[in-house]
């Protein structure tokens, strides 16, 4: 429960709407490195009910959901694979 | 020429055209699945003998317009040669439709063409009073409307938190569009209310590190109609967890129609007449086998 991660880098889709969150979101994680965390931040609704699931059938590893208690939720990605 | 027997040629999937002596040949589809020799023959067809075009009817079933009167048995045969049947039409068990399932869509939550294939190797073609409808849809986004069949099936998942698995990231809780799934502040324990819950399977589809244990199940739905009456079908039945159990109430559901069906009246509209306690009750015994 007090696992925390450093975010290596940042992407933000709150300003595109599916499937483009979605992209937006792989598009980042393809410049990153294995094993390097990706934090995505995300609208409530739509964004957050598909978006870690979609990460998760990518293949990376999804650590955690996190409420910004502004509407919007930062999820945690480790990449996994080139 | 001898007197046309339109019945018999309804049965067998020729649909009378407008058009004098021209028939659109209905074929027999299950769940839309067509091989590529099925589409090359139908190709074949209704270049040679059609007018180059075919439908896709509403049911995932496809139908070959302005096939002459005269070329009906040498159309038979050539499909034959193609793998295709000629499909049904009238007061009998119609195509089953059914979508992917769970062996394409990542959302479905069960083998929807194979219950699909059983339900049409069982039923397809029976006799009845009127005409008999059933529809398989893989899950809760219900893209084969399972309730407007007069038979409906939707793939269900019943799930069970799996403690030592969860790294508590808090994805399910959020996956889930009933908001059944809640996880504890103080422990980060996760509960799903059964109240809420409709079974979607989203929550351990979503879940990272698949901590859930999960089992397929199916809701079955009875006397929909989508036609010149609109009407849903009704779920009285908790989730059926097998597909013995599934062909068991099945099989009391068709019969009930079988024999309290009056000719050309819809399931909805004998479930209406002879009222739903005694189909209900016929269905539970089924259930409980």
């Amino acid at each position: 429960m007090a696992d925390t991660y450093q975010a290596d880098e940042t992407v933000d889709i709150t300003d595109v709407v599916c499937p483009v969150t979605f992209v937006k979101a792989k598009v980042a994680l393809e410049e990153m490195d294995e094993g390097q965390v990706l934090a995505i931040r995300m609208n409530d609704g739509e964004p957050v009910q598909n978006v870690p699931r979609s990460m998760k059938e990518e293949g990376h590893q999804v650590l955690k959901l996190n409420a910004n208690n502004d509407g919007t939720y930062t999820l945690l990605v480790r990449k996994v694979g080139d | 020429m001898s007197k046309v027997d339109y019945a018999t040629l309804k049965k067998g999937g020729f649909m009378r055209q407008i058009q004098k002596d021209c028939f659109s040949l209905r074929l027999q589809t299950v769940g839309g699945a067509l091989t590529t020799e099925n589409l090359k023959k139908i190709a074949e067809v209704a270049e040679t003998f059609g007018n180059g075009t075919v439908h896709l009817t509403s049911r995932q079933g496809v139908e070959i317009p302005f096939i002459q009167l005269k070329d009906i048995d040498t159309v038979k045969a050539e499909l034959a040669e193609g793998g295709c049947r000629p499909g049904v039409c009238g007061p009998r068990v119609r195509t089953v439709t059914a979508c992917q399932g769970c062996k394409v869509c990542p959302s479905g939550n069960i083998e929807t063409y194979h219950i699909a294939k059983q339900l049409s190797d069982r039923y397809f073609g029976r006799e009845l009073p009127h005409k008999f409808k059933f529809g398989v849809t893989g899950c809760q986004n219900n893209c084969l409307k399972a309730e407007e069949n007069d038979v409906g099936i939707k793939g269900a998942l019943t799930v069970k938190w799996l403690a030592d698995k969860c790294i508590h990231c808090g994805v399910c809780v959020k996956a889930c569009r009933t908001h059944a799934v809640t996880i504890a502040d103080v422990d980060g324990r996760v509960s799903v209310n059964n109240e809420k819950c409709n079974y979607c399977g989203r929550c351990a589809k979503s879940c990272p590190t698949d901590a859930w244990d999960t089992q397929p199940a199916y809701i079955m739905s009875f006397g929909g109609t989508f036609g010149n009456t609109v009407s849903k079908g009704e779920s009285p039945l908790p989730l059926v967890t097998s597909e013995e159990q599934l062909f068991r109430v099945a099989d009391a559901a068709i019969q009930f129609f079988a024999d309290h069906a009056q000719p050309g009246e819809r399931f909805k509209f004998t479930l209406d007449r002879v009222g739903r306690e005694m189909f209900y009750q016929k269905l539970k015994e089924a259930y409980h086998g």
